[in-house]
């Protein structure tokens, strides 16, 4: 087990240089020179030089990697461009409301949807499974955009029955208060299609041999569904789970933004509005970092569930 | 004896790929669902040309309407409503801390009297200064300009927003933008990884090992994170930059499945006669083995192209997608976000409805797709 965990970390170096590699190519050589972005529209070429000296893009390309390089391993992202926060603080401090989202979504999201894809899957076939997959489909093809302005109008606005925005320093307050509305509209676009992730994957297992034993042995349907058949297609909703949080993180952004909480996508777009490189960087970095890491995790977990799968 | 020819032919299907399409085609046919979509998409396809051609929605940015002006079913607004705007404006509350409040209670005092002219007293509650001037403007140029401003309709079919452009235009404008950038961001990215996919998997050794780091950076990042990333690099916008944007980090999906194909058929004997006889790696990988692959591409072009859209949207909204004077529903929305407040609903509902049209026929469309190609589902 040990062997492998070091293993699978030793194949990630190369991956993760890469990562290094293409974030250093987009923002050190396709996004030009830093220094006119900083100095904004009145600047003179002595302002320019001291910046360009300041941020070392003066020096050749294999410094610049080799500082961006440093950067990583120390954590040490220097400033950012637009605030003059340090970038670690930065993400730091938005790490928390992202979190105080994503986890009661991503559990509330993965129970309520194994319980639906196990009830559609028990009629599949039926009008009712094809109706629910329709409004499935249809559900899906509502942008975003449209279910977070119009679930912010009717029940923030005018409803009032949440707050229309806002964040406290008080965690509780925090999660029964402000981040009520935003996980209900997530919990809204996420549960269609994870629904129907989640039904492929349990119809995959119904006409398994081990499931027809079961029956023909006398097992209940509901228990051949809630207990045979889950725990094998648990293994594919793991793996969607583990590998779909680092990306909620950055997904989330759009309701962040509208709901004015002041967490890690949110942070993405405001540095993106205003090029501050150095925070998109970090972010860049670390979520990469984090996909890799739930990967593994999620392998590991495969172990825990299916004492059949040998770890390589 | 056709019939049986015809079932004969069925049965050696999955061997040959005309038998394949052919057989697609059939089912989509019979399937009702699919054909629906299908001339849904189709529809949009059309107005799309026509708009692209000039034919409809040339003048999407125009003033034709008076700002917010409803849809026609709602009628014109009353004049009732207009007074009680007035009077809500005579109300106006006496700020103390306001540089202007002399000059309101004054035009108050005015309005009270009956002495102010009621015509130019305009949303705000206060007389337009420039009423007299205008006036002497409009007779200088013989009535041309007043006679622009009644011209604007009361209503329009689907509502018009803050500047008076028409809604219906501009929702098929912003369709024109979402799907072109929809189906050329999808073609760029099939494109990109049925060819790094190809090289990949019929090839393999360490030329597959290079791509398949490639892919790994790639799927490692978050694809919006990545899209975003692009996004905050690259200065200047325009529908070339989000093509680009989408295209290029849209590859990854592609290229497993294409690869994974390749790597089956690689070994196949059709392959190996065919490299027996010398046929060239190039014929070999694009003549021989396409063919059999490029139902997967199609499918892939018809999955991302309703990916894209969607994210073209997403993108417009925030304004990192189209350039400013180029509407997208994305654009649109972002619009309709703060006309909500004010109870203009319609932008809203017009952008939203036909993308969510669209967005709907097109999945649904490529599902049926998808299973029509499955060699699996006989």
């Amino acid at each position: 087990m040990l062997a492998y965990i070091i293993r699978r970390i030793w194949q990630m170096i190369p991956t993760m240089l890469g990562v290094v590699l293409l974030i250093f190519f987009l923002f050190n050589w396709v996004g030009g020179d830093p220094a006119y972005i900083l100095a904004g529209k009145m600047s003179n070429p002595e302002q320019i030089e001291n910046i360009r000296q300041q941020l070392g893009v003066d020096q050749p390309y294999y410094v610049q990697l080799w500082i961006f390089i440093k950067q990583i391993l120390t954590f040490d992202y220097g400033l950012s461009w637009s605030t003059g926060e340090s970038v670690s603080d930065i993400i730091l401090t938005r790490l928390g409301p992202s979190l105080t989202i994503l986890i009661p979504l991503t559990i509330l999201q993965t129970i309520i949807s194994i319980g639906l894809a196990l009830a559609v899957a028990s009629v599949r076939g039926s009008l009712t499974d094809r109706m629910i997959m329709m409004l499935c489909t249809i559900g899906m093809s509502i942008s975003i955009l449209v279910y977070i302005i119009v679930f912010q109008y009717v029940f923030a606005y005018q409803l009032s029955w949440f707050p229309v925005q806002g964040w406290s320093d008080n965690f509780g307050e925090n999660l029964f208060k402000y981040a009520l509305l935003p996980i209900l509209i997530m919990l809204v676009v996420s549960i269609a299609p994870t629904l129907r992730l989640y039904r492929s994957f349990v119809l995959d297992e119904v006409n398994q041999d081990y499931v027809r034993t079961a029956r023909a042995k006398g097992v209940g349907e509901s228990r051949i569904l809630g207990v045979h058949v889950l725990r094998n297609a648990s293994i594919p909703i793991i793996t969607d789970v583990m590998s779909s949080l680092p990306a909620l993180l950055i997904g989330a952004f759009l309701i962040e933004r509208f709901f004015g909480i002041p967490g890690i996508g949110r942070e993405v777009i405001i540095a993106v509005e205003r090029s501050d490189f150095p925070v998109i960087k970090a972010i860049t970095v670390y979520v990469a970092a984090a996909t890799m890491i739930f990967n593994l995790l999620a392998d590991l977990i495969y172990k825990i569930v299916d004492p059949r799968v040998q770890l390589k | 004896m056709l019939g049986t020819l015809i079932k004969r032919k069925e049965e050696s299907k999955p061997s040959s790929s005309t038998g394949l399409w052919k057989l697609a085609m059939r089912r989509l046919k019979a399937d009702r669902i699919a054909m629906i979509s299908l001339f849904v998409v189709l529809c949009y396809f059309v107005v799309l040309v026509l708009s692209m051609t000039g034919l409809v929605a040339s003048n999407w940015n125009k003033e034709v309407a008076e700002s917010y002006a409803p849809p026609t079913f709602m009628g014109a607004p009353q004049e009732a409503a207009k007074k009680v705007e007035t009077t809500a404006a005579q109300a106006l509350p006496e700020n103390p801390v306001d540089p202007l409040k002399d000059v309101i209670a004054e035009l108050n005092a005015e309005i009270a009297a009956g002495k102010g002219e009621s015509s130019a007293i305009d949303y705000y509650g206060v007389v337009d200064p420039l009423a007299e001037d205008m006036k002497a403007i409009d007779q200088q140029l013989g009535g041309h300009l007043l006679d622009q401003q009644s011209e604007l309709k009361q209503t329009l079919p689907f509502g018009a927003d803050k500047w008076g452009q028409d809604v219906l235009q501009k929702t098929i404008k912003g369709a024109e933008t979402s799907i072109i950038v929809g189906v050329v961001a999808a073609l760029l990215a099939v494109v990109i990884g049925t060819i790094l996919g190809a090289i990949s998997g019929y090839f393999g050794g360490w030329v597959d090992d290079i791509l398949n780091w490639f892919y790994n950076i790639f799927t490692s990042i978050p694809y919006l994170l990545l899209v975003l990333a692009i996004a905050a690099v690259l200065q200047q916008k325009g529908i070339m930059s989000i093509v680009l944007i989408l295209g290029l980090t849209g590859w990854t999906g592609v290229y497993r499945l294409i690869r994974a194909e390749y790597m089956k058929h690689t070994s196949r004997e059709y392959v190996l006669a065919a490299k027996a006889i010398g046929v060239s790696h190039f014929r070999r990988i694009f003549v021989h083995i396409f063919p059999n692959v490029s139902h997967i591409a199609l499918v892939q072009i018809s999955i991302l192209v309703v990916a894209f859209i969607k994210s073209e949207v997403i993108l417009s909204f925030l304004g990192f997608g189209v350039p400013v004077g180029v509407v997208s529903w994305g654009s649109m929305l972002n619009e309709a976000q703060s006309e909500l407040i004010l109870g203009k609903w319609w932008q809203l509902i017009a952008a939203s409805v036909a993308m969510a049209i669209l967005v709907t026929a097109f999945s649904m469309f490529t599902d049926a797709l998808r299973d029509a190609l499955d060699p699996k589902i006989k």
